[in-house]
């Protein structure tokens, strides 16, 4: 069975932590992205009006994404502590994850939006994409520990 | 000439450089357009080389104060100052994303209010990217508040934004005395920030964060931060001395580019000098004096006339937020830089508390549109130039939802402390 794991900022722990469950028998893949609209916004810095910035000085900010994302995916790696191959994409956060699971058998993602308050918005927005788009089974793992029952919230009045 | 013809040519050159600045022809400098087009201003006789000369000498402190704060900034970056503020802010985040934010909010509105708003976004922004990535918290609430800070938080000292140095001198306040007065919108300015980014990336911050130890250590730099201190104690006893405050910014950009002359090893120097220069920047310098010198034209010959009538006068509350209003309007439709140059002489009558008012117009105004103004935008948007739409669109909602009511809120705090303490 192909196994991948989206490694993101923060969640990606409970990511490599489901993984390393697997059987041994599993190949598996880590896919990160270097996602430059989720990076530095070089607006501000092109909006200086008169102090001649040049494009190579955005073309350096972009270059941030890129290296934390190489730096996530590493650590991640060394976290694993097992074979697998390290994919990192570049391009849309949640376009790039989706497309790496064309040839995969199992997505494992981790939750990753505000799980102060459970509901539609503990997936984030790019977690919502990619499980409503990968072409595989998706797997969507607790970051931290799971919620008790009592997170439920009371039945409405009339039910 | 005759008015009606000068007033044509100013206006045709300052729409000609504004054009300019904003295509960057084949990446040229915005001064590259500016300093001809003021030079024909004045060739042509749209303003009397007396006058011109008058404004270049009027403009001459401040365009020299704005060069010694960059290359101010340039030398704290070289100091490793603000690679020590990331991992001062990463030790006490303690992995918590939320605390990490409350730090931000802190180096961000402190480096904006001393190093002005150009360190922040140029020097300070990279740095708070990197910081949150390695303690493995999702980068985007940070980078934003950074970058939304450099605008509003830039109220606080004439030494925060280009704008309140071109206004100090109109508004006849004393370094300390501008510091005090927008003391209050300042707070309330980075308090709205800080709310409405909370709030907004509730998610973002919720994560945990997984700290990466790259075993970087870099030395507090005392050295730059007591010369940093003892420029802005300058800045606030210069006034009553009677002497121009730039005097103190290039006692400290000495101070400083001597120790590392004097640390540097042997080649360095004439690259450590180069640096310095470049950061200074002459062409945003010239740029400066150039639109200065054509805004001046355009004024004279009749703007000043034709929307003295149109621009509030007195200094009560509805004055007075009209007046921001109106700033911040025609700072989004252009670019704060001329915007602030055209309203300053029209509402320099007003008195003090009316040269405010449109300062926290034209700072906070620029976070309504993603590159500080619609022309820049529409031009990026024609050339598909490298914006995300994502990006863009967030930070108009941010921006939305931060700058009309910080402008109101700001204004009424404006109003309180003139209230409180007289002009």
């Amino acid at each position: 069975m192909k196994v991948a794991g989206w490694i993101a900022a923060g969640t990606w722990p409970a990511v490599v932590q489901a993984m390393r469950r697997r059987p041994a028998s599993d190949e598996l893949v880590l896919v990160a992205v270097a996602d430059e609209s989720e990076g530095v916004p070089t607006g501000p810095l092109s909006g200086l009006m008169g102090r001649a910035r040049r494009a190579s000085d955005t073309a350096a900010v972009d270059q941030l994404s890129r290296t934390a994302a190489q730096d996530l995916l590493a650590q991640a790696v060394a976290a694993l502590g097992r074979p697998c191959e390290a994919q990192l994409r570049t391009g849309f956060t949640e376009r790039e994850v989706t497309a790496a699971a064309a040839a995969i058998d199992l997505l494992i993602v981790a939750r990753d939006g505000d799980r102060t308050r459970l509901g539609p918005r503990s997936l984030g927005r790019h977690t919502r994409f990619v499980i409503d788009h990968a072409p595989c089974t998706v797997a969507v793992v607790w970051p931290g520990e799971t919620p008790g029952l009592d997170s439920i919230p009371a039945p409405p009045p009339d039910r | 000439m005759t008015t009606p013809v000068a007033e044509a040519i100013a206006v045709a050159c300052l729409i000609a450089v504004l054009g300019f600045a904003v295509v960057r022809p084949r990446g040229l400098p915005e001064g590259v357009g500016a300093v001809p087009a003021a030079l024909l201003v004045v060739a042509v006789g749209a303003l009397p080389l007396a006058a011109a000369w008058q404004e270049v000498q009027g403009l001459g402190p401040t365009v020299a104060f704005l060069a010694a704060i960059l290359m101010l900034a340039h030398l704290c970056r070289e100091e490793g100052m603000f690679d020590a503020a990331g991992e001062l802010m990463a030790r006490r985040s303690r992995g918590r994303p939320m605390r990490l934010l409350g730090l931000v909010f802190a180096v961000a509105s402190l480096t904006t209010a001393v190093l002005s708003l150009d360190a922040t976004v140029v020097l300070l922004t990279p740095v708070v990217f990197a910081t949150a990535s390695r303690l493995g918290a999702r980068p985007k609430p940070h980078v934003y508040a950074t970058s939304h800070l450099a605008n509003s938080a830039s109220l606080l000292l004439p030494v925060s934004n280009l704008t309140n140095l071109l206004a100090m001198g109109a508004a006849g306040l004393s370094f300390a005395r501008f510091g005090s007065l927008m003391a209050l919108p300042w707070l309330v300015a980075i308090a709205i920030e800080y709310l409405v980014h909370r709030l907004w990336f509730a998610g973002d911050l919720s994560v945990v964060a997984t700290p990466r130890d790259t075993g970087q250590r870099t030395p507090t730099p005392v050295f730059a931060l007591v010369v940093v201190a003892l420029t802005l104690a300058g800045f606030v006893i210069s006034s009553p001395l009677h002497i121009e405050p730039f005097w103190a910014a290039l006692a400290g950009v000495l101070v400083l580019a001597t120790k590392r002359l004097l640390m540097d090893p042997p080649g360095r120097h004439l690259p450590e000098l180069r640096e310095l220069l470049a950061a200074a920047n002459v062409w945003f310098l010239l740029f400066v004096l150039a639109l200065g010198v054509i805004v001046k034209a355009v004024v004279d010959n009749g703007l000043a006339a034709a929307i003295g009538h149109l621009v509030p006068t007195g200094s009560g509350l509805v004055s007075l937020l009209l007046l921001a209003g109106l700033a911040a309007v025609l700072a989004n439709l252009v670019n704060n830089l001329p915007a602030v140059l055209v309203l300053l002489p029209v509402v320099a009558p007003s008195g003090p508390a009316a040269v405010l008012a449109i300062l926290i117009g034209v700072n906070i105004g620029p976070n309504l549109t993603y590159v500080g103004s619609l022309a820049t935008l529409l031009w990026r948007r024609i050339l598909a130039d490298h914006d995300h739409d994502t990006e863009i669109g967030e930070f108009t909602k941010l921006g939305l939802l931060t700058v009309p009511v910080s402008l109101i809120a700001c204004t009424g705090a404006l109003w309180v402390a003139v209230q409180l303490m007289g002009v």
